[in-house]
């Protein structure tokens, strides 16, 4: 199938790791990624602490260039504070009178019209629902076998829309990890808060949610996220964490295009684990214990 | 309101005025506390979110906005999920913040120079570039201390080349229009 791609501005810098192992993994699957000319910030989660209008406008104007195409096909997001941000325009125009009309006088400033035809989609849900825990099965060279990993979801690609999985208890990831050959670390945090921006302005506090998380994720061998704020918070402050708490909470933390590229036969430096803050030499040696199935 | 000098009646006005929209939100509140049994962040805040509910519907503009509930709030969306009335209690939370950005309380600074020098970026560039708006936000904060605090993961993400250094420049404005209009419409003072 083909996607309109819209990458935001992590995946260019700080989640490099993440934009490159989806397109690989995308194109193992045979699905094509096509990305929006031009395509600007979403807002993130800045815009809507400042201005209403503003935190729907940036989005709107990524909708409406994705219209401009002839046939517009549904726009693959890997981050879920960038899909969260272009979801909401996609709901919100169908229910707030208005809105739709004040948001195109915003646009028509750039030459650009928002009809509300695109559907907005996260990369958990096309690779969970579009391509299938079945197909990545059949593409797998490397079992990982030995490895748990603790599926860890996030807010904002299942809640508050309810699109593709449980808004409270998400199991969307588990058969497209299972399918990797490894098993699934059963906890509970797999959908509680890590702090998202708090960690720049209450780092306390956030900190505080980063380590019940952790503390759940021992016993695991990796925790698995699909959203780019979330990978940091859990793997840039584990030392900080580890050292007021006086315990060793270190674990790696990878992307779950990264797993399933690994399980394709992609080598680390292929999905790229040497940008993660998190993956350590022992775990990557582990790596080369994965089995070829027959 | 009688030991309120002349300056801070006039403030507190212009917050009554915007509360409005945000007691709509929250009109049929019923006080079940869901929102804050369910918050992530209630540990930290010095009013829960029940409270603040209650002192949005009073109109008590000066409790909401010296206390630092909504500044709290990380947009989990956990308490709109599972209110029983469905009211948009992370939108209201928001809302308040927005207001918060207009009046800029001493300890809601921080974060207000945070979201603003993120929004400078983006309107210069289109699209974000961290080491860019991290140097506008610690020039603006004008505090030596708090670069230092970020140095350590700075330095990490430079070394695999995740960040660049940049200085701040005039960009190539393509959000420009977008940015102008918004505020035309959205009038900010």
């Amino acid at each position: 199938m083909k996607y309109q791609y819209y990458p935001g501005c992590s995946l260019e810098g700080t989640a490099l790791e993440y934009q490159l192992s989806t397109r690989a993994v995308m194109e193992a699957a045979g699905h094509e990624l096509v990305e929006i000319e031009d395509w600007t910030c979403c807002g993130a989660s800045a815009a809507e602490s400042l201005s209403y209008l503003l935190s729907l406008a940036l989005p709107a104007r990524i909708l409406a260039l994705a219209e401009t195409t002839e046939k517009p096909a549904d726009i693959l997001v890997p981050c879920s504070a960038c899909y969260l941000n272009l979801k909401k325009v996609e709901e919100k125009i169908k229910k707030e009178p208005g809105l739709l009309e004040k948001l195109n006088e915003i646009l028509s400033e750039s030459g650009l019209t928002l009809k509300g035809k695109v559907r907005v989609r996260h990369l958990l849900d096309v690779m969970a629902n579009d391509v299938g825990a079945k197909t990545f099965k059949a593409l797998v060279k490397k079992r990982l076998e030995r490895f748990s990993f603790a599926p860890y979801y996030g807010c904002q690609c299942i809640r508050p829309y309810a699109v593709f999985d449980d808004p409270e208890s998400p199991r969307s990831m588990e058969p497209l990890i299972e399918a990797t050959g490894a098993r699934i670390h059963k906890w509970a945090m797999g959908s509680k808060c890590c702090g998202a921006s708090h960690i720049n302005t209450d780092p306390e506090v956030s900190m505080e949610l980063v380590r019940a998380i952790l503390m759940a994720a021992r016993g695991a061998d990796a925790i698995v996220t699909v959203c780019p704020m979330c990978q940091m918070n859990l793997e840039a402050y584990q030392g900080k964490i580890s050292k007021i708490g006086h315990e060793d909470l270190h674990i790696p933390v990878l992307y779950l295009s990264q797993v399933i590229g690994l399980s394709l036969g992609l080598q680390a430096r292929e999905v790229r684990l040497d940008l993660n803050l998190s993956v350590t030499d022992t775990f990557c040696k582990a790596l080369n214990t994965a089995v070829t199935p027959d | 309101m009688d030991n309120l000098t002349h300056n801070e009646t006039m403030h507190d006005e212009r917050h009554s005025d915007s509360l409005v929209a945000v007691q709509k939100l929250v009109n049929s509140c019923l006080q079940c506390g869901t929102c804050t049994g369910s918050c992530p962040n209630a540990f930290a805040m010095d009013k829960t979110p029940r409270q603040l509910w209650h002192m949005v519907h009073l109109g008590y503009t000066d409790v909401i906005f010296s206390s630092r509930t909504f500044t709290l709030c990380s947009t989990c969306y956990t308490c709109t999920l599972r209110c029983p009335r469905g009211l948009p209690l992370t939108e209201a939370m928001s809302a308040l913040k927005q207001i918060a950005a207009r009046e800029n309380p001493k300890f809601y600074r921080r974060s207000v120079l945070f979201y603003k020098n993120f929004m400078e970026s983006v309107r210069r560039h289109g699209r974000v570039n961290e080491a860019e708006f991290m140097t506008l936000y610690f020039a603006e904060l004008k505090n030596p201390l708090v670069p230092f605090q970020f140095a350590p993961l700075g330095i990490k993400l430079m070394l695999k080349k995740k960040i660049s250094v940049r200085f701040p420049s005039r960009g190539n404005r393509l959000l420009e229009p977008v940015f102008r209009k918004v505020e035309e419409m959205e009038p900010t003072s």
